[in-house]
Order: C-alpha cells, then structure tokens, then sequence
C-alpha cells in the first residue's frame, strides 16, 4: 500500500504507507522533511497539507479542533488538512496529498 | 557603546539555554549539586513545548504521574525546582556563546543580559519560539519595514490604513487596539469564525458593525509595494477572483513556530539541526557544554520528556566537576540523605 506525496517542487513521492499510521508519519518516514513541530498532537499546524478532491469523501470530516488550527496555517483551501489528523487504512491506498507552504 | 556592553556580566554556575521541562528538570538535578542556575528562554513564561504548543493537552507518559496537561507538568516543575531559587530570563533569546579569558562561557542574549558560567547546558528543544513569517514572494524586502509579526510601538501605526491577519486573540486584540489610532484597520481571516477571546471578537464585530473597520474572509495571496515600504496586496475571497487593496502596514499573527536561531553558531556541533552528545555525559564537543532533550541526538535517541529527564541526571554528574573542580562527587538518594534533604529545605 501505498500514499502519492507531492512536494513543493511538484514532484511526486510514492510512499510506502502502513495502516494506522498519520499521513504526517508515513510522509516524515519516507525521510520528506515535514516539520510536523508538536509530534502529531495537532497543536502546530507545521503538517498542513493539500489533499486531492477525488479522495475527500474517503476522509473522515476534520475535528473542530484541526479546523482551528488550520488557522496557524498559511494558504488555506477547502483541500487543507493537517497530515496528522488523517489514519490510513486500506481505503486510502493511493490517497494522493501535497504539502504546503510553511510545512516543510 | 552598544546596550551589551552597558551590562554587567552575571556569574553563576551554570546557564541552561531554554526553560522547557528539561532545562527545569536540569535546575532540580543541579541544585541537588550545589549548582546554581540561570535559565534564558525567548518566551515569556516557563515550559517550552509544554507551555507554547500543548498547555491543554493531556501528557500520559510521565512516570508515576498517570496524566497531567502541558500546564501541570510545567507548575509542578516549578514547585519541584522552588529550594534552588534559579533565576530566569524571560523574553529573551540567547544570540552569542564565548569562552572568557578565565576559561568560562559567557552567554549573551539578544537583550544585553551577560552571563558568565563554567558550564553551560544547551536544552533549546526544537529552538527558539518565533512568529510564523508569511511565505509570500518577495515578502522579506518588507518584514522589519512595514510588514510585522508583532507590534512594539504602537505609535508607528498612526493614521496608517493597516491591514490585519489572522483569527486568534493577537489579531484581534490588535485590530482593536489600533483601530482608535490608525486610518483605517482590515482584519482578513481565512474563515468567519475566530479562536479568540468571546469578548474581543463581541468588540471586533462590533467595531465592523459600526463601519469603523472593515473585516474580509479571504487569504492573502501577493504583496506588492517598493523599498520595503509596502504599497498593497492581493486578496482572495473563496468563490471570488483576486483583488487588490491598497496599504501601508501589514501584520500577520499565525502563531508561533520553532527556529533553531543563533544557537547553531555557538561552535558546538550540530548534525540536522541535532547535537551529538556523549551518552554517558550529554556532553557537546565543547568541554563544559552539555546538550540534553529534544536538541540533541546519539544512537537510539527518543524525543520523550522522561529521556530528558534522564538525562538531566547524567548531565549534572559531569557539569560538577567543571563548577566544583575541588570536590568529589558524592552519590546520594533524596530518600535518605539528610544532606540532600537540607538542600530540598526538607530538615527535620
């Protein structure tokens, strides 16, 4: 299984993803420097990522307390998540994101 | 004669670069030593990580202490390390690190504080705490100039049009306060809902309501002026194509985020932004600075508060032959040594 991450440059990473594991893991694992600052305890919004329309509705809805932390992000869209608050699980496989400004 | 030099130097026995829990938990490790501390820390408040990022959030990995928040783990820290008195610099960023001819670190802060140790312990965690920057093209030509991430004089904001941005309490407290004194106040926030304060967002609609400031749903997508002196920007409104408005300040509060900052230019080495320290010292390359916590790094390093807590211990065991190069290190347990127990304040 696997997860597309496409870094500031526009190129696309294919991630090696494990189930259970945040999109901010599988994307620091892959050695991406993501800055991820609080760990993963969405408390930093330095893991704000773009995630593609097609695989929205695959998405648990953000919490009221990611969509406030959105705001310490820059370049916010209807797209925006924090990779920290996304699970992968066998769904997922090919979920295709790309990382923000401010998070790497 | 610049304000550093104006300043005294400070003598201690050692100074901890960072008031996070590990450098809290140094002071407590130290003191049982006969080591007295002084700690610099950027922000405002002791606890770092603890007190910037999660002060609400639940911490369940602290021996013995089945759950506490940022804030608790931070309070009980300070009550722990009370019996040493250490002395803290607040607001304060440590820019300079250099041997005196007397063989100690003297430690300079951005401030003009001066101090002068034989040991010096690094427990910076991920860096300095500073304001996120706007990743905007060209936006640097402007920072310092006209674009800010905080406001130090009011005064300069004086019947300038000044556009706001972002939704927590800085923001809003902001467009408030200049509102009275400024041409005109835009606050621009990506959504219309804002993690402040009930009572400031009360006064900014009303404020809006009113017509004496004007508030934009929308992000900030270009700024354009000359010589650092910012002339306009470009907004985005969802739904909406692009425009411009025109402006002669811009401030940007999105929180803060962490900087390694002057502290890589102290001469101790850093590999990614990490220190390697000896494991059985946390000693840096430099004889008598010690790195511990989030900041340094050797084989099966984990970024846990307990490992810094560790060591913290192992640190000071070798920082006392540096402050007390006369005396031999006695191990004690706080359980049974009376000694230890004076020092704790702790006398029968």
């Amino acid at each position: 299984m696997h997860i597309i991450c496409v870094d500031m440059e526009g190129v696309e990473h294919k991630l090696e993803a494990t189930e259970e594991w945040s999109v901010m893991e599988i994307i620091r694992e892959s050695g991406i420097n993501m800055l991820a600052q609080c760990g993963g305890s969405c408390a930093c919004a330095t893991c704000h990522i773009y995630v593609d329309p097609a695989w929205k509705d695959k998405i648990p809805e953000p919490s009221e307390e990611e969509i406030g932390m959105l705001d310490g992000a820059f370049e916010v869209t209807e797209d925006s998540r924090l990779a920290c608050q996304i699970f992968f699980t066998k769904d997922l496989d090919g979920l295709r994101v790309t990382l923000a400004n401010g998070s790497v | 004669m610049s304000a550093a030099e104006l300043h005294t130097p400070i003598q201690t026995d050692v100074v901890i670069v960072g008031a996070g829990p590990i450098g809290l938990f140094a002071v407590f490790e130290l003191g049982l030593y006969d080591m007295k501390c002084h700690l610099i820390d950027i922000l405002d408040r002791a606890g770092g990580q603890c007190a910037e990022l999660y002060p609400e959030k639940p911490i369940y990995d602290i021996p013995a202490v089945p759950v506490c928040t940022g804030t608790e783990l931070v309070d009980r820290l300070m009550e722990q390390i009370k019996p040493f008195d250490p002395a803290f610099h607040f607001g304060q960023m440590a820019e300079k690190m250099e041997k005196t001819a007397d063989g100690k670190w003297r430690v300079t802060t951005d401030r003009g504080t001066i101090l002068e140790a034989p040991v010096v312990v690094l427990a910076a965690g991920g860096g300095s705490f500073v304001p996120k920057k706007m990743p905007l093209k060209g936006i640097d030509a402007y920072e310092g100039k006209s674009v800010f991430y905080a406001v130090r004089q009011m005064e300069a904001f004086r019947g300038k049009k000044i556009v706001i941005s972002g939704g927590g309490d800085s923001a809003l407290d902001w467009a408030i306060n200049l509102q009275p004194i400024a041409e005109r106040v835009t606050l621009i926030h990506r959504r219309d809902e804002f993690r402040a304060a009930p009572d400031s967002v009360g006064k900014m609609r009303g404020l809006v309501s009113e017509g004496a400031m004007d508030l934009v749903i929308g992000n900030i997508t270009a700024v354009d002026g000359q010589d650092g002196q910012i002339s306009s920007i470009t907004i985005k409104e969802s739904d909406k194509d692009t425009y411009v408005m025109s402006c002669d300040a811009l401030l940007a509060f999105y929180g803060l985020t962490m900087k390694l900052g002057p502290v890589a230019e102290f001469g101790v080495t850093f590999e990614n932004e990490l220190v390697p320290v000896d494991t059985a010292t946390f000693e840096t390359n430099l004889p008598g600075v010690f790195a511990i916590g989030d900041i340094n790094t050797y084989p099966g390093k984990m970024k846990l508060i307990l490992s810094g807590f560790h060591e913290a211990a192992l640190m000071a065991k070798k920082a006392f032959t540096f402050v007390h190069p006369d005396r031999r290190y006695r191990f004690q347990y706080t359980t049974s040594s009376s000694n230890l127990h004076g020092k704790l304040g702790k006398d029968e």
